[in-house]
């Protein structure tokens, strides 16, 4: 491979032509430039804050949902309860090829969501008939509970603005009063506590009241795309009302809107693997052939050392 | 038989007493250095300083602040906005240098700080998106978790452990982007500013 | 400075260019980048007076 040689050895100290230059006054000029700009800017548009939600606001503002959601908690059939590592073995998870890196992780942070988004929380209620319809609940076979909560979810699939329902021919079991004491529990604001307090008490750690709203059927999710902020309307660079998002995570968020990705089971491990592979490419371009010649071979160069490159021939 | 050197000796020889002072605060700069695409870079730091800044004014007051106190409410615009200006002028800091090919001359180590310093910089702002305490954290939390739950990382980074993205976004990045970024700086100090490709050269 | 304020809280308007949908906040931080580019590229910088030869 042949090349031209260079006039002045990039690598070596510059013995040529130089300028006096004031390195802090040029920051200190920057520092203050940018304070203008970041004080005007939040000083004009401001930030945007859309309130949390909280099991309470969920349960008060969309109770059916609450209820579906609760039972379908007990019944096995949410997001939660068929997720896989971290949080149980319901699942295999995503894989990349042969590797299983969902499930390899294992199961570090478990989570059995009838038993720790429902029943748990229960327990604290003082309520007699409460109390005992968990305990028939606890004391049932796992098929008898799993035909119970299914029943009820399939009833209230028929009525889905009931947040219960009678049950003459006795096909709920206990089911009817736990997630009708949850509901009540819920919109007094008991739950959230529970949920954040029930293994520390220091409430720090939201996963059980998120993984139990982002289970909703329609709360959480509805709420998202009103906003934009859904996977396939690229909302991992949006932000909710009209400011500007995280245009930076421009790419991550275009390869969930073509194929395969769009359609793929596995669209996350493909996705944040492509993501890192790229990342690579990029951290490593002096390195790559063909990359690293671009600027060569587009001289966008000429127009910045343009001065410079009049001085030399002059 | 000489004595071996301190250690003391070997850490002054190996830092301070490889570089003048006049290399890392020059006060000329080579007569190539003409153009306005020159000021990203610190344009970006002092947006870097600026966060910084708003961060501990907002870490003072303690996370619930800005929810309930206009001044608070300001203080997250501007440290909001402050990372709006910091990538926008990181990325056309990094678009200039690689126009100009600024590797070149052994400063492959200059580019690729500067490519660790944006993805440092990108989960950094990640994890300043979960603490926000509103809709937006919640959601963006959950959503994250799929991701991270992928590859089999979500147990160690819990997107949803709310106290987690805080420790890490108010003590650890900051400490390890402003690391690399000391670094990335010292490195341009030290191999200076990549001079201009040469009519005819190639590489 | 309230009188200047803008409201942004409002859902946001999207623009779409076949699978790209994107709001008209990220469009333009997006844009004012290649301003910030192109502007830096174009403007003269202003000359000082140079010492020629070499330094030290």
């Amino acid at each position: 491979m042949t090349r031209a040689l260079s006039k002045h050895d990039p690598a070596k100290k510059w013995s040529g032509p130089t300028r006096p230059y004031d390195l802090i006054k040029e920051f200190v000029i920057a520092l203050v430039v940018v304070a203008i700009l970041a004080g005007g800017l939040a000083a004009v548009f401001s930030s945007p804050d859309e309130p949390a939600l909280t099991l309470k606001s969920w349960s008060t503002t969309d109770p059916a949902d609450f209820v579906q959601t609760s039972v379908g908690e007990l019944a096995g059939t949410t997001t939660s309860a068929g997720y896989g590592a971290p949080y149980n073995t319901a699942a295999e998870g995503q894989v990349l090829g042969p590797l299983k890196l969902q499930k390899w992780a294992g199961v570090r942070i478990p989570i059995n969501p009838a038993k720790d988004f429902v029943i748990s929380p229960l327990l604290i209620l003082p309520d007699a008939a409460v109390k005992q319809a968990v305990n028939e609940w606890n004391v049932a076979t796992s098929d008898a509970q799993t035909k119970w909560a299914t029943a009820y979810a399939d009833a209230l699939a028929k009525s889905p603005k009931s947040t219960s329902l009678e049950d003459a021919a006795g096909n709920y079991g206990p089911v009817p009063t736990i997630t009708t004491a949850l509901l009540n529990m819920a919109q007094t604001g008991a739950l959230d506590g529970a949920l954040t307090t029930s293994d520390t008490p220091l409430p720090t750690n939201f996963t059980k009241p998120m993984l139990f709203i982002a289970d909703s059927g329609t709360y959480f999710p509805d709420l998202a795309s009103a906003q934009h902020l859904s996977g396939d309307q690229w909302g991992v660079m949006n932000e909710t009302g009209s400011w500007p998002g995280q245009s930076w995570l421009w790419l991550f968020s275009f390869f969930y809107q073509v194929e395969p990705f769009k359609s793929s089971e596995n669209a996350d491990t493909q996705v944040m693997s492509l993501l890192g592979l790229l990342t690579l490419l990029l951290m490593f371009l002096p390195l790559i052939p063909l990359l690293r010649r671009i600027p060569y071979r587009i001289p966008i160069h000429r127009l910045i050392w343009r001065d410079w490159y009049r001085r030399k021939k002059a | 038989m000489s004595k071996p050197k301190m250690w003391t000796t070997r850490v002054r020889e190996a830092t301070l007493e490889k570089y003048e002072p006049t290399d890392i605060l020059p006060d000329t700069q080579p007569a190539y250095v003409a153009s306005w695409i020159y000021v990203f870079g610190v344009a970006t730091i002092a947006c870097f300083v600026m966060l910084v800044a708003t961060g501990l004014w907002l870490s003072f007051e303690g996370p619930a602040w800005w929810h309930t106190s206009s001044v608070g409410h300001y203080a997250n615009s501007l440290h909001l906005w402050s990372v709006e200006l910091f990538f926008v002028f990181m990325v056309v800091h990094l678009w200039g240098k690689f126009w100009m090919a600024a590797w070149r001359g052994k400063r492959t180590s200059t580019w690729v700080t500067g490519v660790i310093a944006f993805m440092a910089s990108i989960i950094t702002g990640f994890t300043g998106y979960l603490i926000q305490g509103n809709f937006d954290s919640q959601w963006i939390a959950t959503q994250a978790k799929d991701g991270f739950n992928a590859m089999g990382i979500g147990a160690y980074f819990n997107p949803l452990n709310t106290g987690q993205a805080m420790l890490i976004h108010v003590a650890l990045m900051p400490l390890v982007l402003g690391g690399i970024v000391v670094w990335h700086v010292i490195l341009v100090r030290k191999r200076g500013v990549v001079p201009p490709i040469e009519a005819g050269a190639d590489e | 400075m309230h009188f200047l304020s803008i409201d942004l809280n409002h859902p946001a308007h999207y623009l779409h260019f076949g699978v790209v949908s994107i709001s008209v906040g990220n469009l333009v931080m997006i844009a004012s980048i290649v301003v910030l580019f192109v502007l830096a590229l174009a403007l003269p910088f202003p000359n000082h007076h140079d010492d020629e030869g070499s330094h030290k």
